[in-house]
């Protein structure tokens, strides 16, 4: 299966997540927009070396997957393949930033090792944060939530119907590129003396599905406005949610709550 | 290349979050006066279709290795860089919430990068200076290669500057840019390559939709003067950002978004030290031990400190520190497993 493929099926996955129907997926969705942008900001604004402190961020996304039924795996796949430009660029930390930050024992462990660890929890963290809100949310919800932000309605009105459009585009290249590598198979890609006409073709034929489309929309009265349907209402379960939620990511940036966990724990030992 | 939530700061990305709300309002407000409803479906159909070649591999000759599309100067190259911009935002968005590409904070900064400079810069003053009126092969085939390549080359720098300021990345600037700017030197002639295919493509088989794209000139036209207002704003936005930077900490280390929006983070503490200090001493095995000793180690090193901020902050990480995060991780995990089957539960109920 090629890569198309696999970005098909995981748009399909998420979209079907989004339509279950659980306590998280009931929430205002844009109770869980600004509580999903909160909790990346609060995540990236932890210091540079902070490692322990980011531990109970987690707290959050394991809450989503538990009440909202997502399954883990779906996350971890998306987080590993996100992964090569973080390590691309975090990878050099504990090479260019050698002074000794911490002693384990007696093994000193240098500020770039630490910096690049909480790197890699800060992408974990803020990469499954995004992710559970679009499997928790329908784009529909979404859309609405972005123009209740006021996001302008263009933009909006874009966006819903782009996502509405991926679909149907993706599986006309995913029949295109098939019957390519059928025609031309062993070969990485498409070849250089193809790349206009394959993507020039592809285009002309979305140029006029847009037409078909834009046609399509005049006969059932379209006017320029595109009108969401639904509507929802703020009720108090989604205002106490922000509210837990926003006190709760505070309270973990301000207080080291592990390392006091652990002071309390080991109490007279250390 | 995009950048991810995990190397940028809140300053820096809510800075370009501000700057690319400001395009993108402006934007809409131009495609809203010059739009006819025809626009609509095909905005999101041309987004959909570049977010679905994205896909298709290029294979990059004489290398054996491949490429892909980014697709801001075909967008803008048909349809004028307003609407490509706000195109290329939208699917930059729909790219960062569902493949995690990028992130959300960074969406800004992703949306300045690979949507401002090949649709506001490349392709107005390289693109459009090429081609001119008279509409050639040559013309369309050297304007739009050294457009998507200067496009690309300055949004990698645009990725470069962005991680410096947020300094999560300890790369030397210099160096980061060096790498930077010549991957996507490979990176932008492929682009320019593919980007000259189609256009050419296009305009063998259906030369209208590149001289007169959908209906007049008035989309392909922009004014220098937003563009410069908007590259003042960012110039400021960064100065700005810069100065802080220089201020603070002369190692930068604890440079952060609480320190650069002035917030008093270090007062916090204390009275949430206090009361915790009090609750410890009572819940402790030992309850004469002492706790403040600790307090300044927890949290954020403060600025005035004579010893090298080192030493301040390591016990984060020493046993106590480990204890705690397994325990957390312990905890974080339980609480999902047990909501897990709280939902179960409340859905046998509810059927």
């Amino acid at each position: 299966m090629n890569k198309i493929e696999h970005r098909w099926l995981e748009l399909r996955h998420f979209d079907e997540l989004a339509a279950q129907d659980s306590l998280i997926h009931q929430l205002h969705p844009g109770v869980k927009v600004v509580t999903t942008l909160l909790f990346i900001v609060m995540v990236a604004s932890f210091s540079k070396y902070e490692l322990v402190g980011l531990f109970p961020m987690f707290i959050y996304p394991a809450f989503l997957i538990g009440l909202g039924n997502i399954p883990v795996a779906i996350l971890l796949k998306r987080v590993l393949l996100t992964l090569p430009f973080v390590l691309f660029i975090g990878i050099f930390n504990p090479f260019l930033d050698q002074a000794t930050y911490a002693y384990i024992g007696s093994f000193a462990v240098s500020g770039g090792l630490i910096s690049f660890i909480s790197i890699l929890l800060r992408f974990t963290l803020s990469v499954s944060a995004t992710l559970l809100l679009v499997a928790t949310t329908s784009m529909d919800a979404i859309g609405l939530a972005l123009s209740k932000l006021r996001v302008p309605r263009i933009i909006v009105i874009q966006i819903l119907f782009m996502y509405r459009y991926i679909y149907v585009l993706i599986e006309e290249v995913m029949k295109t590129i098939r019957a390519h590598s059928l025609r031309a198979p062993y070969r990485n890609g498409v070849g250089f003396k193809v790349w206009g006409s394959l993507v020039g073709l592809l285009l002309l034929r979305t140029l006029d599905r847009a037409q078909r489309i834009y046609q399509a929309m005049m006969c059932r009265g379209f006017d320029g406005q595109v009108r969401i349907m639904r509507s929802w209402k703020i009720r108090t379960g989604d205002i106490a949610f922000l509210v837990v939620w926003t006190v709760f990511f505070v309270l973990v940036r301000l207080v080291n709550i592990p390392h006091w966990l652990g002071r309390m724990l080991l109490g007279g030992f250390s | 290349m995009h950048m991810a939530d995990a190397l940028i700061s809140p300053a820096v990305g809510s800075a370009m979050w501000v700057v690319t709300a400001g395009l993108i309002s402006y934007s809409a407000k131009k495609v809203k006066k010059e739009i006819d409803d025809k626009k609509i479906p095909l905005m999101g159909v041309m987004g959909a279709f570049i977010f679905a070649v994205q896909m298709i591999n290029f294979s990059i000759p004489a290398t054996g290795s491949s490429g892909h599309l980014g697709g801001a100067m075909i967008l803008a190259i048909l349809l004028g860089p307003y609407t490509a911009f706000l195109t290329m935002a939208s699917i930059l968005t729909i790219q960062a919430l569902f493949f995690a590409d990028g992130g959300l904070l960074a969406l800004g900064c992703n949306i300045f990068n690979l949507g401002f400079f090949p649709c506001f810069i490349a392709y107005p003053l390289l693109y459009k200076k090429i081609v001119g009126d008279q509409i050639t092969k040559q013309r369309i085939a050297i304007g739009a290669s050294l457009a998507a390549v200067i496009g690309l080359q300055l949004g990698a720098f645009g990725v470069v500057v962005e991680t410096f300021l947020s300094g999560i990345s300890e790369l030397p600037f210099t160096t980061f840019l060096i790498v930077m700017q010549s991957i996507h030197l490979a990176i932008g002639l492929v682009e320019g390559l593919v980007t000259t295919a189609v256009i050419l493509f296009i305009f063998k088989e259906r030369a209208e939709i590149i001289q007169g794209f959908p209906s007049g000139k008035t989309l392909g036209n922009l004014s220098l003067k937003p563009i410069l207002t908007i590259m003042l704003v960012v110039a400021l936005v960064t100065g700005g950002m810069l100065s802080w930077f220089a201020s603070g900490d002369p190692d930068g280390l604890e440079w952060s978004v609480t320190k650069v929006t002035g917030l008093e983070e270090l007062e916090a503490p204390e009275g949430i030290y206090g009361v915790l200090a009090d609750l410890q001493n009572k819940v402790a095995i030992f309850p004469d031990y002492n706790f403040r000793d600790t307090n300044q180690a927890a949290g954020e090193p403060s600025s005035g400190q004579e010893a090298p901020a080192w030493a301040a902050v390591d016990s984060g990480l020493s046993t106590a520190g480990v204890v705690g995060s397994i325990l957390t991780l312990v905890v974080a995990g339980g609480i999902g497993k047990l909501l897990q089957i709280v939902h179960r539960r409340h859905k046998k109920f509810a059927h």
